[in-house]
């Protein structure tokens, strides 16, 4: 129990810092192709008999940057890339998990998440990651707010877009490492854009956003947890459960008060 | 010497082709400081492109771009110089930053820089200079087109630039607007060489220096051919006339047309 809220609180530090980018600059995509290509990362663990978390880093990194690679060079568009990616790396993944003898009990654990049962070596591995995440983020943040806005007024200035650019899908992808846990492969995306689109309800600036989302994501996930404990449920999914629901309320509150807006003059509420 | 030291841009020979489909084909032409070239011509005639090799966005295929001294045929980058004002804004306007944040990216210096007091400064006089200072904690998606215009003006302005660049600012402005926005320009360019790509010829003759007409190749209507002082001489009625379809030309026929 306190390693899952340890872990809860690592994810949402993560996830805050660079949903709000993924968000803000539309890669809601690219990381879900990142994330999905990552399962071949866990089949090699597997296979090789090593920590598949661990395994999983190099792998989305390779991932991320063949994405952007790619795109960039403009053979391939960035959406066929991405399915390319995704496909080929889950593939990977399971052709690995097939050739490791015995039986891969836990595979559910990177799908879908388990933070209950989340090692102390996995929360080490989701320090470090988070530690380069946020430092990264807090030395360009300058760079990334300018990129995230006008890349091509960011080119003129003078800002390294193309080195931002892959060097920020690497920490989407170390993102998607420490997010496997929590939530897994598959679930991943919705821990990434939820808690920054709620935040975007409260300020509009960029780096409030950012700590507003870190916020969020682990309020809303430390709630959907205990919901997970008291009524037996898997708590990856009622955390995304929880979170989808928190958006929708939001969402419905805004549509009523822009309605009260528009209507208030008439007197109808 | 004078005549070489104050020229700022120059391009000599540039081609561009893409997917083997020609967009600029010998262009030839050089900026001076404070000129005020007007392009002009079709669409897809390659005017923003011309816009963009300046800025060092894109590398033509061949010829030699020299910018504010750079390596000619080498490097382009002097981005230091040049303030950019882009046709159509791309960004998110959803986009989680206010009108003040959006102007100080124009003070970028590199990184590991902070911004500045002084960049700070600059921005609220840049947004002063524009008329949007009561604004400035606005954000940048709850403005009008116009205003929004005048923002990216400011994030071209604060960068204290030696050239302005300018793509069709004024394409989406009412009549009003755009003459106040011309006589800004006309403002600036006792500080700055303009160059500016428009259709709105009156404006033009009004307060430009010099046109060129761009379309794959470039047509240079120099002062020298008379294209306006001259010709507002030779004509004698006000040049923007001659725009609103008064049947004598205004400009030197093309070589190749």
């Amino acid at each position: 129990m306190r390693n899952a809220i340890i872990a809860i609180i690592l994810a949402g530090i993560a996830c805050g810092i660079v949903g709000t980018y993924v968000v803000a600059r539309k890669l809601v995509f690219i990381s879900e192709g990142i994330s999905h290509a990552a399962f071949g990362g866990i089949g090699i663990g597997y296979f090789l008999k090593i920590n598949p978390v661990i395994a999983a880093i190099p792998f989305a990194i390779i991932a991320a940057l063949a994405i952007g690679i790619i795109s960039k060079k403009g053979n391939v568009n960035e959406d066929t890339a991405i399915g390319i990616t995704l496909a080929f790396g889950m593939a990977v993944g399971i052709i690995f998990i097939y050739l490791t003898p015995g039986y891969a009990a836990d595979l559910f654990t990177y799908l879908f998440g388990s933070v209950i049962t989340v090692s102390m070596s996995d929360i080490i591995i989701m320090v470090i990651l988070d530690a380069i995440i946020v430092s990264i983020f807090f030395i360009f943040r300058r760079e990334i707010l300018a990129i995230s806005f006008d890349e091509e007024f960011s080119k003129i200035v003078g800002i390294p877009t193309k080195f931002l650019y892959l060097l920020t899908l690497c920490l989407i992808a170390l993102s998607v490492v420490v997010l496997i846990r929590v939530v897994g492969i598959i679930l991943i995306i919705a821990l990434l854009t939820i808690p920054p689109v709620i935040a975007k309800n409260w300020t509009e600036n960029f780096y409030k956003m950012s700590v507003l989302s870190v916020i969020t994501g682990i309020v809303i996930s430390i709630f959907g947890l205990l919901i997970a404990i008291i009524y037996n449920l898997p708590p990856g999914a009622t955390i995304i459960v929880v979170l989808g629901a928190v958006f929708i309320l939001f969402s419905l509150a805004g549509k009523i008060i822009k309605l009260k807006n528009i209507y208030g003059h008439f007197d109808i509420f | 010497m004078s005549e070489t030291s104050d020229k700022i841009v120059e391009l000599k020979n540039v081609s561009l082709s893409l997917d083997n489909q020609i967009i600029l084909e010998d262009i030839n032409f050089t900026l001076k400081e404070k000129d005020y070239l007007t392009i002009m011509g079709s669409n897809g005639g390659g005017k923003t492109t011309i816009l963009k090799i300046i800025l060092g966005l894109i590398r033509p295929n061949n010829g030699c771009v020299s910018v504010f001294g750079t390596n000619p045929c080498q490097s382009t980058y002097a981005g230091k110089f040049i303030g950019y004002l882009p046709q159509h804004i791309k960004s998110d306007l959803k986009f989680p930053i206010n009108v003040f944040d959006v102007v100080l990216i124009g003070r970028y210096n590199g990184l590991f820089k902070r911004y500045s007091e002084e960049d700070k400064q600059k921005v609220i006089e840049a947004l002063e200079i524009v008329g949007m200072e009561n604004f400035k904690d606005r954000q940048i998606g709850k403005l009008s087109g116009g205003q929004m215009q005048r923002v990216f003006l400011a994030r071209a302005l604060v960068r204290n630039p030696k050239l302005l660049l300018l793509d069709e600012p004024t394409a989406s402005a009412d009549p009003e607007m755009q003459q106040s926005f011309y006589k800004l320009i006309k403002v600036l360019n006792e500080k700055m060489a303009i160059v500016i790509v428009t259709h709105d010829v009156s404006a033009v003759l009004q307060y430009g220096k010099s046109v060129a007409c761009v379309n794959r190749k470039l047509y240079y209507h120099g002062e020298k051919e008379g294209a306006l002082g001259k010709l507002q001489d030779a004509y004698k009625c006000p040049i923007d006339l001659i725009a609103h379809g008064v049947p004598h030309r205004t400009l030197q026929e093309h070589k190749y047309l």
